[in-house]
């Protein structure tokens, strides 16, 4: 009986060796384990032994079905692994092929550079105010100490829609707003982004509509130290940790003393350039201390409080920052242009 | 104001400054620099006057001369030359052999059809000179030497090419910079050094004629005080009107004035170094000497030196000879009064004439010039006395004559000198820096500023000097202060106080959003130009209208006349600019102003609200190896606006169809919300109607504008929770057959109000029109879902509801349920 049961064993386990398919497998199962199979032959003999005999039989019995099983699992198992990489092989597609179009737009160049400088004063503590576009020219000139007949105004030259009513020349005329309507109270920390116009034939640098942000900040003892300690932690957020800035006398009605402000050449990092003109310093901000007849006229004491203004334009900055080299790009909506700006 | 470098170094000491070290030095000071010139365009040293001592015909060519020329050498030079106007006895530029000509062209021996020549005689163009500042006679042919040219000197030397200019670009505060005495005065300032002053008193008189008084010869009579608070003149005898001295040509020409003669030279001359402008009439031709500063009489006319006839207006300052008007003061002279080649007395004015007066006529006639530039600016009273002896002085010596004795003037208005007071911890406390008294003292000492420092009072009071206008009060001291201490010293540093809160207005976030999620649905953000032409602001009038535009006074072009009153006609100009680079498919979006008025002609600021613009056009999804394309279509676009719209909390916004100019009468809706019993209104969106399409050919656009004012003030951004359902819902399909001209949110709004709390949602989830219904019907198929909150719903109760809804929707609209 015992050895029945061994040879048995080694038989199935010899034809078990050499299968080859799920069907082969399966009659081979049939064939010893079925209910007609040779292992249920076998155990028929198991009526003729003796009581002491049976259990040691049986137990043989178990093991050689628990080994013939085994074997049959791990061949299962081999056969569903290898259908299951056919089945994967023949499903294989060209991942090179492009994937399903998801529409992504571009914001405009122009909007990413005013977040960005938004974002940096916001920092700082500075909410951002706006105003109109078309404009008084008591807010846009007179109240910021360019009355009628300045000579200055030359500086500006206007877009009028009748005596009194003009395109703002510069962001300038918010501040003015903001003033009045804080009616003396400080500090005054804002930032004013907006479109402004100029009589300027449209070419590659000029554009008779631009965008500015200017920024202004009162309180009392408000210093020229300030200004500059100010707008150094603006660029260098803006532009790299390494960046400096230089200042220049200059002239604004609206501010004195009046600067200037050179910033380290972005595009050479200060080691001279074609864009810097070998100087390593590029111009683009202006800037100075409020004059006090705008403070008086809006409100301020002079005698009481100070602060600093300050002004930039965003084509300019996103000009030397993107390397684009026609300021018209910006206005034109072509999709070539634009599509470059689809990144965050 | 271009200043000569060599100029400059007369009235300052330049010996270790060179001109771009000064460059630097004054842009840094607050006085632009924008760019530095050599007079030079490239005349090297062997290029020498000559004198042409015999002129040849060329034995082989008619258009040649052979000449023989000294250039002071020993040895005679033969040159062959062809210009028209060479000549026996002329002094002329010779370039001789080894020499260099600008563009860096060498002169060798050459052989002319068989004669050789040793050089070339030069024309002004290739010595680089800029030949329209050269007299007429000079700008042809050859460049002819005045006779009296010393042999053999360099033309280097001979123009003053050894010499660089400044070109300055100047602030408007800066006038005193308009001329070298003031720029002088400034370069001494920022150097700490001296400004050596010309000599005039001396000369004055040496050519002193005691026989002749001016008082005889000339009255002078201010009868308009607000155009003109001085004026002084002096008469200059016997001269005679020739070409100025080379040396003073050069100082012209290196300012970039044309030299005219000796008498105009001058007063030019002079004019740059002090800033004060001058002029000189023929006395002779002045018929009575009567000098009469006035306004011109409504209509008057004058004919100013430039040969044209003016007529001018009462608002215009006139010098006038007894009644007759004989200059425009400060802007141009009259022909009949001009100094000629006959002229032998000189009247010469010197005058402060009001900037604003100036200015005003200038404009009016279209007249710029050296002389109004600087009057426009406000004169140094204080130069106008200086310059007037200074110009008699030159005059005298250069044209020969003698200056009658006295100046005759007269002086509506005395000004004293300005003094300003500040005390040291303004300044020091404005600028952030910690200077002593002793050091502000010396930069007001190296500005000329005469300042008086009391330590007890920690106070300077400072005088200011006429030239420096610019300067009234503390603050403009300050600036000095800063300047010459070096903007670059004064440290950096924070703004005390308490710190504040930085953020963006609810608004402004809101359209942060919008942008953001526009371009995350794929289409690209634009800016337009807020001007247009008159007719497009019409294109799609749907939007505002028949308002005017708010139209500009004087436009540069029709193109940008009037201000746009809606987003959607440029958006259409971005679709043409981009289908002309063969891009059609486009998706873009604006935020902009518009601008919007009921007035013809504006007493008071226009509407400006801020608009949001879409546009779809093309294909929504272009074609791709895994999918075909699709066109745009009306609910493209308003799939976008209901998720931008339902991004910021609001959900209630009603599409009703809308007939607007410009658009297509049956695929375009208006946006609205109800808010406390009103109707608000977000904007418009739909198809372009097809005309305007064909006229602009175009494919089928649609657009949309809506008012983002109208958008943030409906922003909700309160989300509130509700708790996630514990019982199942009841879901249902129908599909009703009704007109075609049943609108669907109709027929939602009839199932909602039936289906009550129970229904939690009703969506249309197919429309039907084609062969299997009647022509004029639709089917519309809803899928509803019903859910109590505390209970599962019995089918019987479900359908109860439905068989009420279909019934409402039989009675309201014929509905039939669709088998
Ligand atoms: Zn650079």
């Amino acid at each position: 009986m015992r050895e029945r049961l061994e040879a048995l064993q080694q038989a199935a386990l010899a034809d078990l060796q050499n299968v080859e398919t799920q069907q082969q497998l399966n009659d081979l199962r049939i064939q010893y384990l079925g209910k007609k199979g040779e292992l249920t032959e076998v155990l028929r003999g198991m009526a003729q032994l003796s009581a002491e005999e049976r259990p040691l039989v049986g137990q043989v019995t178990n093991e050689t079905r628990k080994a013939i099983e085994d074997v049959i699992e791990q061949k299962q198992a081999l056969f569903a692994r290898l259908e299951t990489e056919r089945r994967l092989q023949s499903e294989t597609i060209d991942v090179t092929l492009p994937g399903r179009a998801v529409r992504a737009g571009a914001l405009h160049p122009l909007n990413k550079i005013i977040e960005e400088v938004e974002d940096i004063f916001i920092g700082m503590g500075y909410t951002v105010e706006e105003g109109p576009e078309v404009e008084q020219d008591h807010y846009n000139f007179e109240m910021l100490n360019l009355p009628k007949d300045h000579p200055a105004r030359d500086m500006q030259d206007t877009f009028y829609v009748t005596e009194e009513i003009l395109l703002r020349t510069h962001t300038s005329p918010v501040q003015v707003r903001t003033m009045l309507a804080k009616k003396g109270e400080v500090p005054v920390k804002i930032i004013c982004p907006g479109r402004v116009y100029r009589r300027d034939d449209d070419d590659a640098t000029h554009s008779h509509m631009f965008t500015q942000i200017e920024g202004l900040v009162i309180d009392k003892k408000v210093r020229m130290s300030d200004l500059k300690g100010t707008l150094l932690q603006f660029v260098k957020q803006m532009f790299g940790e390494q960046t400096q800035i230089r200042l220049r006398p200059s002239f604004f009605p609206f501010t004195e003393p009046s600067a200037e402000v050179d910033v380290t050449c972005v595009m050479c990092k200060g080691h001279g350039c074609r864009v810097c003109k070998q100087t390593g310093w590029l111009e683009i901000l202006g800037s100075g201390m409020v004059h006090p007849r705008v403070l008086e006229m809006a409100g301020y004491d002079p005698q009481e409080y100070s602060g600093f203004a300050f002004g930039m334009g965003v084509e300019r900055i996103a000009m030397l920052k993107y390397g684009i080299d026609d300021i018209r790009h910006f206005y034109t909506g072509d999709l070539r242009f634009l599509r470059q700006f689809a990144r965050l | 104001m271009n200043v000569s470098y060599q100029w400059l170094s007369q009235y300052v000491d330049l010996q270790d400054v060179d001109s771009r070290t000064l460059a630097e030095l004054l842009t840094r000071g607050g006085v632009e620099v924008d760019a530095v010139e050599s007079r030079n365009a490239g005349v090297s040293e062997g290029v020498l006057v000559g004198y042409v001592k015999a002129r040849e015909k060329h034995p082989n060519a008619d258009k040649l001369s052979v000449c023989t020329v000294d250039v002071g050498a020993g040895e005679d030079l033969q040159i062959v030359c062809g210009a028209q106007n060479v000549a026996a006895g002329q002094k002329v530029p010779v370039a001789t052999v080894g020499s260099v000509l600008p563009g860096d062209f060498k002169i060798k021996k050459a052989k002319l059809r068989d004669v050789e020549s040793y050089g070339m005689i030069c024309s002004a163009k290739e010595l680089g000179l800029n030949e329209k500042m050269l007299p007429k006679e000079q700008q042809e042919g050859i460049l002819v030497l005045p006779a009296d040219s010393e042999i053999g000197r360099t033309i280097q030397d001979f123009f003053g090419l050894a010499d660089e200019v400044l070109e300055l670009g100047l602030t408007p505060n800066r006038s005193d910079c308009l001329s070298m005495l003031g720029v002088a005065y400034e370069v001494a300032a920022l150097l700490g050094r001296d400004v050596q002053l010309p000599e005039v008193n001396g000369a004055l008189s040496a050519l002193a004629n005691g026989d002749l008084s001016a008082a005889d010869h000339v009255k002078v009579n201010i009868e308009a005080s607000e155009g003109c608070s001085l004026y002084s003149a002096r008469i200059i005898d016997g001269v005679r009107i020739a070409p100025s001295p080379q040396w003073l040509q050069n100082r012209l020409l290196a300012a970039g004035v044309r030299p005219i003669n000796n008498v105009v030279d001058v007063t030019n001359f002079v004019m740059l170094e002090y800033g004060q402008p001058l002029h000189a009439f023929d006395r002779l031709r002045l018929s009575e000497g009567i000098i009469k500063v006035r306004f011109a009489r409504e209509g008057e006319s004058l004919e100013t030196l430039d040969g044209q006839v003016r007529t001018l207006q009462s608002s215009m300052l006139v010098i006038a000879d007894g009644e007759q008007a004989v200059a425009l003061a400060g802007v141009m002279g009259g022909a009949s009064s001009e100094v000629t080649a006959e002229t032998t007395r000189i009247l010469l004015e010197s005058a402060k004439f009001a900037g604003a007066v100036v200015r005003k006529t200038s404009r009016q006639l279209g007249l710029r010039s050296e002389s109004s530039l600087r009057f426009e600016k406000e004169v140094n009273v204080d130069a106008v006395m200086a310059a007037l002896d200074r110009a008699a002085v030159l005059i005298a010596e250069l044209a020969g004559g003698t200056i009658a004795e006295g100046i005759v003037s007269a002086s509506t208005a005395t000004t004293d000198p300005l003094t300003v007071g500040i005390k040291l911890t303004k300044i020091n406390d404005y600028l952030g820096t910690s200077l002593t008294g002793t050091e502000v003292q010396a930069i007001f000492e190296r500005l000329r500023l005469g300042s008086q420092w009391s330590s007890a009072d920690d106070a300077f009071q400072v005088t200011i000097p006429k030239r420096r206008g610019d300067i009234s009060r503390d603050v403009d001291l300050i600036e000095e202060v800063a300047r010459l201490y070096g903007y670059d010293n004064i440290p950096t540093s924070l703004v005390y106080g308490d710190t504040t809160v930085g953020a963006l207005s609810p608004a402004q976030a809101v359209r942060r959003t919008v942008r953001r999620t526009l371009a995350g649905f794929g289409l690209d953000e634009v800016i337009n130009y807020s001007f247009t032409h008159p007719q497009k602001s019409a294109v799609v009038p749907g939007v505002y209208g028949d308002k005017p535009a708010v139209k500009l006074a004087l436009p540069m072009s029709e193109e940008r006349s009037v201000l746009r009153q809606s987003l959607i006609p440029h958006l259409l100009d971005v679709v043409a600019h981009n289908r002309n680079h063969n891009q059609a498919d486009v998706a873009v979006f604006e935020i902009g102003h518009v601008f919007v008025t009921d007035e013809e002609k504006l007493s008071k600021l226009p509407e400006q609200p801020l608009h949001l613009g879409l546009l779809l056009t093309g294909l929504m999804q272009s074609a791709q190896w895994l999918q075909a394309g699709r066109a745009v279509d009306f609910f493209d676009l308003k799939g976008v606006l209901e998720r931008l719209l339902a991004s910021l909390g609001i959900f209630d916004v009603t599409y009703s169809l809308h007939a607007a100019d410009g658009f297509h009468p049956g695929r375009t809706a208006q946006l609205t919300v109800e808010r406390n019993g009103q109707t608000v209104v977000l904007g418009v969106a739909g198809q372009l109607h097809p005309q305007v399409q064909q006229e602009q050919d175009l494919a089928d656009t649609y657009v949309a504008e809506l008012d983002m004012y109208v958008i943030a003030s409906l922003v909700d951004t309160q989300i509130a929770y509700r708790a996630l359902p514990r019982f199942p819902e009841s879901k249902r399909d129908l599909a009703l057959v009704v007109g075609r001209e049943v609108a669907s949110s109709t027929m939602v709004d009839v199932i909602r109000q039936v289906g009550g709390e129970l229904l939690q949602s009703v969506q249309v989830f197919d429309v039907y029109t084609g062969e299997k219904i009647d022509a004029s019907k639709k089917s519309v198929a809803f899928s509803l879902v019903f859910r109590h909150d505390d209970r599962t719903l019995q089918d019987e109760e479900v359908q109860s509801i439905i068989e009420r809804i279909l019934q409402a929707l039989a009675d309201t609209f014929a509905a039939i349920l669709r088998s």
